[in-house]
C-alpha cells in the first residue's frame, strides 16, 4: 500500500467513516462521489457500528507476501449492526470454531509496514465479539 | 474540580505461563511463581503494538465518558515501546478516536511511569483551563532477552484516562512527584532490548521512589494509610506492590482490586494505571483511592482520588479490566510465542 493511498483512507481505515446519501439514505462505505442507489451526489459523513455479525467467511491459507507470516487466517464480510457489510480480516479467533451468523466488534491493528523503514499501516480487523 | 472523566483498559488475549518459558531456559518455574508470585503473562499478537492498544483503551475510557472527542484537547501517550522512534503515537491515536486536529500531542517515556506522566500533564492543563478535557494514556508491549529475568514478567497492556472538570467519577484531590537519577534500566538507542543494572534494582530504586512519593503525598495531604480505601502500586511483578504496601502500612485488602500482575505480568507503562482502573472497576462513590507509579531511571507519581456517584453510571458501560484479564484466554507456547515477539529469524 502507498502511503498517500494510505493517508486519503485514514477516515475510513481508523474511524469507519462512510457516506451517507442525503436523498435516499443510502450508506456507502467506503464513501462514494455517486450513490449508486439513486445517482445522488450529497452525502453525509457517518460512523459506522462497531459491531456486527459474520455474514460470511474464507480461510486464506495461501497469502500474498506480506500476509504470510499471519496464514492461514480468516476474512469475512462482516454485516455491521448499521446493515453496512464490511470485509475484513477476523482475527484472534480459531478457524475452526468460527461460523456465519457469528457476533464480532471491530478493534484497531496493525495491517501492513512498508518494509522494514516505512510508514506502519493501521486500521480495522474484526475479533470474536 | 478536576478528575478522571473517563477510563479504559485493552489487555490482549494471548498468555503465556511462566512455566512455559522456564522450561526453554531450563529456569526453576515455582522460584518465579512463589517468589515473585507471577503465573503468566499477557502477549500481544503480531498486529498489536502500544497504538492498537492505546486506541482501544482510549476508545472505552469516550465510551465512559460520553464526550464529543473533539473537545479533547490533549493527547498524551507514555510508552518505551512507541512503534516509531520520530512520530508521535498520540498522532495515530488521535486521529482514530476523531480528537484532531485542535490538540495538543506528544509521547512520553519514563520506562514504566510514562503512563502517568501523561495523566499528571493532563490535570495541570486542565485545572490551569488551557484544555477542557486531557487523555492520557499508558500502553508498552514491553520486550526482555530471552532468558532474561524480564521476560517472565514483561507484558503488554494499556490503560486510558480523560481529565476535566465536569463529569467527573473520581476527582483528584491532591498530586506530587518523587524523582532521582538511579541507572537501574535503561535501553541505548538502536538496542533491541534493555539492560538493568542488578545491584540498583529494589531497594534504592523502586522501594526507595515508591516510598518516598507515598509518604510525600500522604504528609501533603494529611493522611494516614488508614484513609485510603484502596491502593495501587508499579507492579513489576507480584511480590513488590504487596511488600511495598505492607511497608508503607497497608493491607492486603486495600491493595488486592488492582493487583493484577500475578496474572497479567508488568505492562510497564500500562501497569498502574490499569490497577487504578480495576480499582475504579468496583469503587464506590466516597471512596478514597491512592496510585503510586515507578519508573526507571527513576522516580514516581503519586495521585490521590475521590470517587464520585457518577462511577455508577459509566462502570459497566465498557469491559472492566478484570473480566478482560480472567476471560477468553488463549495459551500459546514458547515457539508462538517468540514468533509473535520477533525473537526468531526468519528467511527472507
Ligand atoms: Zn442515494
Amino acid at each position: 500500500m502507498s502511503s498517500p493511498r494510505y493517508w486519503r483512507e485514514i477516515p475510513q481505515r481508523y474511524r469507519l467513516e462512510a457516506g451517507k446519501c442525503t436523498d435516499c439514505g443510502n450508506i456507502h462505505f467506503p464513501p462514494r462521489l455517486v450513490c449508486s442507489a439513486c445517482s445522488g451526489r450529497q452525502f453525509e459523513t457517518v460512523k459506522l457500528s462497531d459491531e456486527g455479525t459474520v455474514f460470511t467467511y474464507t480461510i486464506i491459507r495461501v497469502a500474498p507476501s506480506q500476509f504470510v507470516d499471519q496464514a492461514p487466517y480468516a476474512v469475512g464480510i462482516v454485516e455491521l449492526d448499521d446493515g453496512v457489510r464490511i470485509s475484513a480480516q477476523i482475527a484472534d479467533v480459531d478457524l475452526d470454531a468460527l461460523e456465519i451468523g457469528q457476533r464480532v466488534r471491530i478493534e484497531f491493528r496493525l495491517i501492513q509496514n512498508e518494509g522494514e523503514a516505512g510508514i506502519i499501516c493501521y486500521g480495522y480487523k474484526c475479533v470474536p465479539a | 474540580m478536576v478528575g478522571i472523566v473517563g477510563y479504559g483498559t485493552y489487555i490482549p488475549r494471548h498468555r503465556i505461563k511462566v512455566e512455559a518459558i522456564a522450561k526453554v531456559w531450563g529456569a526453576d518455574a515455582p522460584s518465579y511463581e512463589r517468589g515473585l508470585l507471577l503465573k503468566e503473562k499477557s502477549v500481544p499478537t503480531p498486529d498489536q503494538d502500544t497504538i492498537t492498544m492505546s486506541v482501544e483503551a482510549a476508545k472505552n475510557a469516550l465510551r465512559r465518558a460520553q464526550i464529543d472527542p473533539s473537545e479533547i484537547g490533549a493527547v498524551y501517550v507514555g510508552s518505551e515501546s512507541h512503534p516509531y522512534a520520530v512520530k508521535p503515537s498520540g498522532t495515530v491515536l488521535a486521529e482514530a478516536i476523531g480528537a484532531t486536529p485542535e490538540v495538543h500531542c506528544a509521547d512520553f517515556e519514563f520506562a514504566c511511569k510514562a503512563g502517568t506522566e501523561g495523566m499528571f500533564v493532563c490535570i495541570g492543563l486542565v485545572q490551569a483551563g488551557l484544555i477542557r478535557y486531557g487523555l492520557g494514556v499508558g500502553a508498552d508491549t514491553s520486550q526482555g532477552a530471552p532468558g532474561d529475568a524480564l521476560e517472565y514478567s514483561a507484558a503488554a497492556g494499556a490503560a486510558a484516562f480523560i481529565f476535566g472538570d465536569d463529569k467527573v467519577v473520581a476527582e483528584v484531590e491532591e498530586t506530587y512527584a518523587y524523582m532521582t537519577d538511579t541507572p537501574d534500566f535503561w535501553r541505548r538507542e538502536h538496542q533491541f532490548y534493555p539492560e538493568h543494572g542488578g545491584r540498583f534494582t529494589g531497594e534504592p530504586a523502586y522501594f526507595k521512589h515508591i516510598m518516598g512519593a507515598a509518604r510525600g503525598i500522604m504528609a501533603k495531604a494529611n493522611a494516614t494509610a488508614a484513609d485510603f480505601t484502596y491502593v495501587i502500586f508499579h507492579q513489576p511483578n507480584g511480590k513488590f506492590p504487596q511488600r511495598v504496601g505492607k511497608m508503607l502500612g497497608f493491607t492486603k485488602t486495600q491493595i488486592e482490586p488492582g493487583w493484577l500482575s500475578p496474572t497479567l505480568g508488568n505492562t510497564y507503562s500500562g501497569s498502574s494505571p490499569m490497577g487504578l482502573a480495576s480499582t475504579l472497576d468496583i469503587a464506590k462513590a466516597g471512596d478514597r483511592i491512592l496510585l503510586v507509579s515507578y519508573g526507571s531511571g527513576a522516580g514516581s507519581d503519586a495521585f490521590i482520588f475521590r470517587v464520585t456517584e457518577r462511577i455508577d453510571e459509566v462502570r459497566d458501560v465498557a469491559p472492566r479490566t478484570r473480566d478482560q484479564l480472567d476471560n477468553n484466554k488463549v495459551y500459546i507456547d514458547y515457539g508462538t510465542y517468540a514468533k509473535f515477539r520477533g525473537k526468531i529469524r526468519k528467511a527472507t
